[in-house]
């Protein structure tokens, strides 16, 4: 036998980065069950996609940077992040779509900035963001929920319009997208709650005109607030095993309430209420999974607060006054530019310091 | 998480606060706590290192062969305070040397090594129990001279602690004993409860404290309950007036680690924070570890030093966990034969606890005065740190830094050794409890980055501070250099102007002999000046013969004193020339007496030494000189 | 004519600019130390003379007139970089000519054999061996910065420089470094290692 020198502490908690990460990926799932139902088998495709391709990338990126590859994959942080990207985008959106996201999240975002934990940005809302302005019209199409369109194309039609562009019966995703609408809607492009409130506000409708609309069945847009729901669910259960604390999701939702709140005491016809900004769009993914990335977040408990609270502030402002529907990746990216700022302003005074701040 | 039983009880009047951060890892205080202390058979040899704690070396006072007797002191405290080290029991003294500490660079040290007599007899006893009609210095010189030093932590002389604060208005006994699976404190307690307060009672009176608080974590139900009995019965031995005096109370507190550090714990007990760079005392408060107010009864009590501690001997490598007495110089292999140590194949040995312990390379390694647990866990139980990750900025670190820091600000400071970004950070308040290593996703072994980082600050600053007295050093020899240079040539100048001024007189003499012409009278003018120049030439060869001892005299020492030490040379020129002679006087009588006619006296011996030494050298060098040359 | 005003526009403001900047220059002046002090500062204080020149301050002063940087031994890597960083000059390895980077040393003379030269003394830079003329002498660990330069005048060679044990409480937490035992069979435990590893 021989004696082992190790250095103190030499009792561990022993759930490291890829414990954290799988449990971020199972937390996930609820949602993406969810998505799954209301928008059909593209969104399985996509992540299934997005994993392949956002592994081989950081593969290559480790072996071209000379560091161990197989611990490298091994984080799942490239699979969260890819899983991320792969749900926020249409369902059926053409698979260089993906791929082109994924390649520049993970190589441009992340390793050309060090690496795990170097990144200034989310690297999936980076990606989502290129892909947004870059393929608008891609990056729009969604499709009607199935409670809607009351028939969503079958897995093998999903494959060839991702691959293809055309289902085994040679329609287009465009022709799908209008011809399930039905007779009501039938000159309107389906769009997203959230895009056809935008819509119609700014053609002068009242909200509740807008409301009106055949997506809103229910609270905030049929098929959207369920898949909000089952992303809050997997949100909780991530407090739950203390995975996130609840100060990010906590201050995200707060700030956004409040200031829906406000926008729907001083202008209730114009401006959305608290139910449609809280469980439409992207809210509660962004609440519980994006912006409680690590890396990119704040990291002292009142920096959480801050960099949450300026993220709500922000959904709100650009889904009001800004120029597209769901503001989740901007906010976030805008926030994470702060992050040094705040970090810097919210130091806590160390132990026995106290007197030399005050 | 924890199967024992906590302590439900309520103290209503006291408030408590909390501290930031902090963990709740397994306690596994069981088994080890579970029985009495026990006492294992003496060792037959004991390593006593000089050095047991902070603080300056004592001086040895025996040596090799002497029979020592339990209690004997074996060193006299140094110059600056350092503690003296006792007989742990009675022997003989068979070496004193160099041996392998117990720290955790595995380094050695001075030490004194002790063959036991197993006999164990007690040398002679001074207990003060009148203390307190003695003078505070009695008492502090009786502890300093006892070896008492704090037994939770750094191992401080005790003595010194408590001379170094004043204005103390509460004094806390540690029996919080935070840190997993360390049960020394915690049988301590339960076992000598009323001693430990009577120790508690000394301090007091030695600090005049209005309250004494005994703080112990709240999973520990059996010692709170001892530790309230002996207070009850203490209370009740007191007089009205000590008992208005202070308040003595057992505090619970919640369990959470690391609630035993001493900034810590005073945060928990009085919320007040101490003050970067100063001392609980800044604060009015003075905390001792249970232990320690145990020793400090038993020195005054019965005047016994420091010679034994309880250790806890625990981890599922151990067969039996236990609590221990063992005596300060047994060497950990002697302790663990005792308790079924079974060694896996890659066996971690940790001094202390698991949160803050170090690993032994080596058993040969003897138990101090700050040796509270022999931790021997197996892979299984405490699996070593995994492959260290880079870190995702998660921040799970600086929630339980119980200091308010920023752990993974600090790692990346450290790993790019900007030493003034982790300044700024406040590094040095870093208790390195390993609370933020504990929890890190990445599996970063932080604390060991901060306590690398640490040590290079602190060699940069002694490098500095050497490097800096080096400068003032070669700035003052360059100084006297120059004054010397100038002294000797002022010494030159004027010895020439003597020369001249003795060869003007010549001549003057010679013009006035020459002007008076020759007669009768120039005779003894004749015989004076030649007289008179020899003078003047003598004084001028002594002025300069005096100038080059001068100049060596100065360049050996490097003091202006050249004039003092004139009178101090003569002398001792005088003592070597008499002892010559008494050297010579000598050796003629032994020549006289003894018929041996080789007689190599030691000076002639010395002779040879040198002349062999210079030949030596200058065949080296004439060797070095044809290296160079071919 | 709107060219002229133009340059007379200009010029005021060159003007205005020019005075503001020769305002601030005066009034807000930073004192800094001497660049000499401040290289001597970084530099070991060793006086090892490897440089070439008697000491470290006469070196300093040869830096901030134009000399290499890398020409330190005892300094090493770490002075050349702090130098560089404060000269704003590039950093280049040590100057293999003046010597390698070394392991910090001490001289001790064997006391049994000196013969009392005091030439050691005579060549200490700062004054760290005592003794008198056919005493022995000894060297105060301490000051000693291991410049090697008394090695050379003993005409007996009783000077080793020896390296500075590493003390516990200047040891810098190397944990690789700890030799570790390797217990093959308990009775050759306490056989070998009854001292441990020195």
């Amino acid at each position: 036998m021989s004696f082992f020198i190790a250095s103190s502490p030499h009792h561990h908690m022993r759930r490291n980065t890829a414990d954290l990460m799988r449990l971020v990926l199972l937390a996930m799932v609820p949602g993406v069950l969810a998505q799954w139902y209301f928008f059909g088998w593209g969104v399985i495709l996509q992540i299934a996609l997005a994993i392949s391709v956002a592994l081989a990338a950081e593969a290559l990126c480790l072996l071209a940077r000379n560091r161990e590859a197989s611990s490298g994959l091994r984080d799942y942080t490239a699979v969260v992040t890819a899983a991320l990207l792969a749900i926020s985008i249409p369902p059926l959106a053409p698979w260089w779509v993906i791929v082109i996201g994924t390649l520049f999240s993970i190589v441009i975002v992340k390793h050309l900035f060090g690496g795990v934990g170097h990144n200034i940005f989310n690297p999936a809302m980076a990606g989502y963001v290129l892909l947004l302005i870059s393929f608008p019209a891609q990056m729009t199409s969604w499709l009607p929920p199935v409670t809607i369109a009351h028939e969503l194309p079958g897995f093998w039609d999903s494959v060839r319009l991702l691959l293809f562009g055309f289902t085994g019966d040679g329609y287009s995703l465009e022709q799908i997208r209008h011809v399930d609408t039905g007779a009501m809607l039938d000159a309107v492009v389906m769009a997203t709650p959230l895009d056809h409130i935008k819509t119609e506000l700014a053609q002068g409708f009242t909200l509740s005109e807008a409301k009106g609309a055949v997506i809103f069945q229910g609270v905030a847009g049929s098929g959207w607030q369920w898949v909000n729901l089952a992303y809050l669910a997997g949100g909780l259960y991530l407090l739950k095993q203390r995975v996130i604390s609840w100060h990010i999701p906590g201050a995200l939702l707060g700030t956004l309430a409040v200031f829906a709140l406000l926008g729907a005491v001083f202008a209730p016809d114009q401006l959305p209420n608290v139910d449609i900004h809280l469980f439409s769009g992207a809210t509660m993914l962004a609440a519980f999974f994006i912006a409680t990335d690590p890396v990119s977040a704040a990291t002292s408990t009142r920096g959480k607060l801050i960099y949450a609270a300026l993220i709500g502030l922000l959904i709100y402002v650009i889904r009001t006054w800004g120029g597209y529907p769901d503001a989740v990746a901007f906010a976030v990216l805008l926030a994470n530019l702060c992050v040094p700022v705040i970090d810097q302003y919210t130091k806590p005074t160390a132990y026995g310091h106290h007197e030399e701040r005050s | 998480m924890s199967q024992v039983q906590k302590y439900n009880g309520q103290d209503a009047d006291i408030q408590l606060w909390t501290f930031p951060g902090g963990i709740h890892p397994p306690e596994r205080k069981a088994p080890a706590n579970q029985e009495p202390i026990r006492r294992f058979p003496l060792a037959d040899e004991f390593i006593i290192p000089l050095r047991q704690h902070i603080g300056a070396l004592s001086e040895v006072q025996v040596s090799v062969g002497d029979h020592v007797r339990k209690g004997d002191l074996l060193s006299a405290p140094g110059i600056e305070h350092g503690l003296p080290v006792h007989a742990p029991t009675s022997g003989e003294i068979i070496e004193i040397g160099e041996f392998p500490l117990n720290h955790p660079s595995g380094l050695s040290g001075p030490g004194i090594r002790l063959r036991s007599d197993h006999e164990d007899t007690w040398g002679q006893r001074h207990p003060l129990p009148d203390y307190r009609n003695q003078s505070h210095l009695t008492v502090l010189e009786h502890l300093q001279r006892m070896g008492i030093a704090g037994l939770g932590g750094a191992g401080f002389p005790t003595a010194r602690k408590v001379a170094g604060a004043r204005g103390i208005d509460c004094l806390i006994i540690n029996g919080a004993e935070c840190e997993p699976y360390i049960a020394a404190d915690d049988r301590l307690m339960r076992e000598h409860a009323a001693e430990i307060v009577r120790g508690s009672l000394i301090l007091q009176w030695m600090t005049h404290a209005s309250s004494i608080l005994i703080a112990i974590e709240d999973n520990k139900p059996e010692a709170i309950a001892a530790m309230r009995e002996a207070v009850a019965q203490t209370r009740e031995q007191l007089s009205a007036e000590q008992q208005s005096d202070f308040v003595l109370k057992v505090v619970v507190i919640p369990t959470k680690y690391p609630s035993g550090g001493e900034r810590q714990l005073i945060q928990i007990l009085t919320g007040k924070q101490v003050p970067a760079h100063g001392l609980p005392a800044d604060i009015g408060i003075l905390m001792h570890n249970t232990g320690t107010a145990w020793a400090i009864c038993r020195a005054i009590e019965h005047g016994e030093p420091l010679l034994e501690r309880v250790v806890t001997l625990t981890g599922e490598s151990i067969g039996s966990p236990c609590t221990a007495w063992v005596p300060l110089g047994t060497p950990v292999q002697h302790v663990l034969a005792h308790v079924d140590f079974t060694p896996e194949a890659q066996q971690r040995v940790i001094i202390g606890g698991p949160m803050m312990g170090f690993t032994l390379p080596h058993l040969q390694v003897p138990v101090i005065k700050t040796t509270n647990c022999i931790l021997a866990p197996t892979r299984k139980e405490l699996p070593p740190a995994g492959q260290e990750m880079p870190c995702i900025r998660c921040g799970a670190c600086a929630d339980v830094c119980p200091a308010s820091l920023l752990p993974q600000q600090l790692y990346w400071l450290a790993n790019a050794q900007d030493y003034d970004g982790l300044k700024a950070h406040h590094l040095a308040d870093c208790i390195e409890c390993g609370a933020c290593a504990y929890v890190c996703p990445s599996e970063i072994p932080l604390v060991q980055y901060y306590r690398q980082a640490k040590a290079e600050m602190r060699e940069q600053a002694i490098e500095h501070h050497k490097a800096e007295i080096a400068r003032q050093r070669f700035e003052a020899r360059q100084a006297r250099l120059e004054r010397e240079k100038e002294e000797r040539l002022e010494r030159h100048a004027q010895a020439a102007k003597a020369r001249e001024e003795a060869l003007a007189a010549r001549k003057q003499q010679a013009e006035q002999r020459s002007a008076s012409g020759t007669t009768d009278d120039a005779m003894p003018d004749a015989n004076s000046d030649p007289v008179a120049s020899a003078v003047a030439r003598a004084k001028a060869r002594k002025a300069e013969r005096e100038a080059a001892r001068n100049e060596e005299s100065s360049a050996v020492t490097g003091t202006d004193t050249v004039q003092a030490q004139d009178p101090k040379k003569a002398a001792v020129a005088a003592a070597v020339a008499r002892a010559k002679a008494r050297k010579e006087a000598q050796a003629a009588a032994q020549k006289d007496t003894e018929t041996n006619t080789e007689a190599s006296t030691p000076e002639d011996k010395k002779k040879a030494a040198v002349a062999a030494a210079v030949a030596r050298a200058k065949a080296r060098k004439a060797a070095k000189q044809k290296d160079e040359d071919s | 004519m709107s060219w002229v005003l133009g340059i007379i526009a200009l010029s005021v403001l060159a003007l205005v600019a020019g005075l503001i900047l020769g305002f601030a220059a005066i009034r807000f002046r930073v004192e800094g130390d001497p660049i000499v002090e401040q290289i001597d500062q970084i530099l070991p204080q060793t006086q090892c003379g490897q440089c070439g020149y008697p000491g470290c301050r006469p070196y300093a002063q040869a830096i901030a007139d134009g000399d290499e940087i890398n020409k330190c031994p005892p300094g090493g890597q770490a002075t050349i970089d702090r130098l560089a960083d404060l000269l704003g000059r590039e950093a280049k390895p040590l100057d293999a000519a003046h010597g390698a980077e070394d392991v910090k040393k001490v001289a001790v003379i064997r006391e049994d054999e000196c013969i009392g030269c005091t030439k050691c003394i005579q060549a200490c830079p700062v004054d760290a061996i005592i003794g008198a003329t056919r005493q022995m002498h000894t060297v105060i660990a301490d000051e000693c910065t291991g410049c090697d330069l008394c090695v050379e005048p003993c005409p007996v060679d009783c000077i080793d420089m020896l390296p500075l044990p590493t003390k516990p409480e200047r040891w810098t937490w190397n944990l690789e470094q700890i030799p570790v035992q390797n217990i093959t069979d308990a009775a050759a435990t306490t056989e070998t290692s009854e001292r441990g590893p020195a």
